[in-house]
């Protein structure tokens, strides 16, 4: 308890005005932080009371996967970011901006884009047409068995990826700033994720959503606003006191941006692949209306967007202030920047501070991802294709769980598999996935009249396939992880290839093969993109 | 077709005209940025004021203008396209 109150007073007291050369200074980040131990589980506890609360009011399969549909516009549109803004995109871009300046920023404005467009493309006619998954609405015309085993393998292959993505992530991260083992670290993870989906559902997760994000966004704006007390306000003159020290070149393009190829495919999978992320989609039914699920985009739009704003002043603060030697000292791929920074402006309080949030941030996406994976398991595979749609709630609602449970296991188990390995590559893996298989899959489904079952079906196992073999043939893999000297494909994100193919697939074989229920349907759905299930 | 289906359709087509619109204004904005990151690296260099690139600055405004325009689809869908919906199912 001693350690806490002057480490406290210390945050609250003016930081001195000059600019502190901290690159000197130890750093306690991978020692165990017993602050941040402490905040760690008094998130812990309150999400777990949250999920006994939930848990009570989780009776029907409508609460387990949808919240029973009462989550406000305002309430989704935090959760929506909760469930989007991960770990990786928090610790990662600073921490590139913090070493290479500019190019961190591409990324910065790469993941955002994708919301807007969720919102004028998929939103509205996704809460109208479905029901718990995005298949509901890829099935609405077209027959139900083929589209949702489609679907449910774009799903799972996207979460899976995901998943390993962001487990191995959590494990080196919280070995990192608390020093527990990797082993314990996604354990814990784990059995804290499988509570929340297990026993709270939808509706503890989108509340663990909305404790990160404001969590996120708070941490982050705290961040961001000490190192602009150092700087007059003014990130200009920020911007420009790096430029001073480390020369102007951090405010432009660099190496990053080397292949234009590479960096149009990659900005296709961010843009397309938002709009394809089964967990993202699957909060759209927690709102009463379309109305709702629009306003939630905007709300979430704004916060995704402040806070990739945010990571513009968090990254130079960090290059600035703790130096980019100071940074890959302590972890080589500058992932520490913005605890590094938290720690040389506010103490160990604030690091502790910081590095909860970021395990928070970690634990809001994971639950996410199970619960949707879940629901392709038990409500498309099980619910639809074994029992054909006539399984009893209770029966939907116990597949449910135990789907979750399933899952749960699998993401620990992988995530202790993959230990050490590279796997920053699957988050963009699972982003062209979502592109290429989930999102033609929707869009074709919405807009086109002529589609048949059997081109969207086609299209969607075309998208998986072809860009796990393309992921598999590129540089990222057989160079970065397989030592090959060269790789048969050259781009290290497929989506260029992968999304055109998928939509000329889906439109060559619908053209070729005939589905006269889809077209007569098509006016009817039509009506309720619009009018939603009551017209 | 009934009046109220070929309003419906009117509707319909109307939003869909929005939506490409604004998804093709989107595509052109990120990725004119990422060209120009590609193609014109010198100029995205370039100094506006001490401090502030073009880089930096177009990079802040495909977020700010992202964030414009979600909300010029929302304040059109709230207004024209929630009245025009309330009216057909009257």
């Amino acid at each position: 308890m001693t350690t806490f109150l002057p480490a406290w007073a210390q945050l609250v007291q003016t930081p001195p005005a000059a600019v502190v050369d901290s690159s000197a200074r130890a750093t306690s980040i991978g020692q165990p932080n017993s602050l941040a131990m402490a905040f760690f589980f008094v998130f812990i506890a309150i999400t777990l009371g949250i999920t006994y609360w939930a848990a009570r009011k989780t009776r029907t399969t409508e609460d387990f996967y949808a919240a029973g549909r009462s989550i406000s516009a305002g309430q989704n549109g935090f959760a929506l970011a909760g469930d989007y803004m991960s770990a990786a995109s928090f610790l990662g871009i600073a921490g590139l901006v913090s070493t290479s300046g500019f190019d961190g920023l591409i990324y910065s404005t790469g993941w955002l884009v994708g919301w807007p467009v969720v919102l004028f493309l998929i939103a509205e006619p996704l809460r109208n047409l479905g029901k718990y998954t995005f298949a509901d609405v890829v099935a609405t015309r077209l027959r139900q068995t083929p589209v949702r085993i489609g679907a449910a393998v774009g799903t799972l292959a996207t979460v899976i990826f995901y998943l390993i993505a962001q487990m191995v992530g959590a494990g080196g991260l919280i070995k990192l700033m608390f020093g527990l083992s990797y082993e314990t670290a996604i354990v814990v993870v784990g059995v804290a994720m499988i509570a929340y989906v297990l026993f709270g559902g939808m509706i503890a997760t989108t509340w663990v959503q909305i404790v990160k994000a404001i969590l996120l966004l708070g941490g982050t704006t705290l961040l961001a606003l000490m190192v602009l007390s150092r700087f007059g306000w003014n990130p200009i003159a920020l911007f420009r006191s790096a430029a001073d020290r480390f020369g102007e070149g951090v405010l432009a393009p660099g190496r990053l941006v080397t292949n234009p190829l590479d960096a149009v495919s990659l900005g296709m999978a961010l843009m397309f692949g938002t709009a394809g992320l089964p967990h993202i989609l699957m909060r759209f039914y927690t709102v009463p209306d379309a109305q709702a699920a629009r306003k939630s985009v905007f709300y979430a739009t704004g916060l995704i967007g402040f806070f990739y704003l945010m990571t513009f002043i968090i990254g130079f603060g960090a290059m600035v202030l703790v130096t980019p030697v100071a940074i890959r000292a302590v972890d080589a791929g500058g992932n520490m920047a913005a605890p590094l920074l938290a720690e040389a402006l506010g103490g160990t309080a604030f690091l502790g501070f910081i590095a909860a949030v970021a395990f928070a941030t970690i634990l809001a996406v994971v639950a996410g991802l199970t619960l949707s994976g879940a629901a392709a398991l038990s409500h498309d595979l099980w619910v639809s294709v074994v029992r054909k749609g006539e399984a009893t709630p209770t029966e939907q609602l116990r597949v449910a769980r135990i789907a979750t449970v399933t899952l749960g296991v699998i993401a620990v188990v992988l995530g202790i598999t993959f230990k050490g390995q590279n796997v920053a590559f699957m988050v963009s893996l699972a982003f062209a996935i979502a592109a290429s298989a989930n999102f033609p899959a929707i869009l074709l489904s919405i807009f086109w009249k002529k589609c048949t079952t059997l081109g969207v079906v086609t299209s969607m196992f075309v998208g998986t396939i072809s860009t796990l073999v393309l992921i598999y043939l590129s540089p990222t893999v057989q160079v970065d992880i397989l030592q090959h000297s060269a790789a048969h494909f050259p781009l290290k994100n497929p989506a260029i290839i992968t999304i055109p193919l998928s939509f000329a697939v889906g439109i060559i074989v619908s053209l070729l093969s005939e589905d006269p229920v889809a077209q007569e349907k098509f006016s009817e759905m039509e009506r309720r993109i619009h009018l939603g299930v009551n017209a | 077709m009934s009046d109220r289906e070929s309003r419906l359709r009117a509707l319909s087509a109307l939003r869909t005209r929005y939506a490409i619109t604004l998804t093709s204004a989107m595509i052109v904005m990120y990725f004119g940025f990422i060209l120009l990151i590609a193609y014109r690296k010198d100029w995205m260099g370039a100094l506006i004021v001490p401090g502030l690139s073009w880089g930096i600055l177009l990079g802040a405004l495909v977020i700010v203008v992202s964030w414009l325009l979600t909300w010029f689809y929302v304040r059109w869908a709230n207004s024209y396209y929630d009245r025009e919906l309330a009216d057909l199912q009257r």
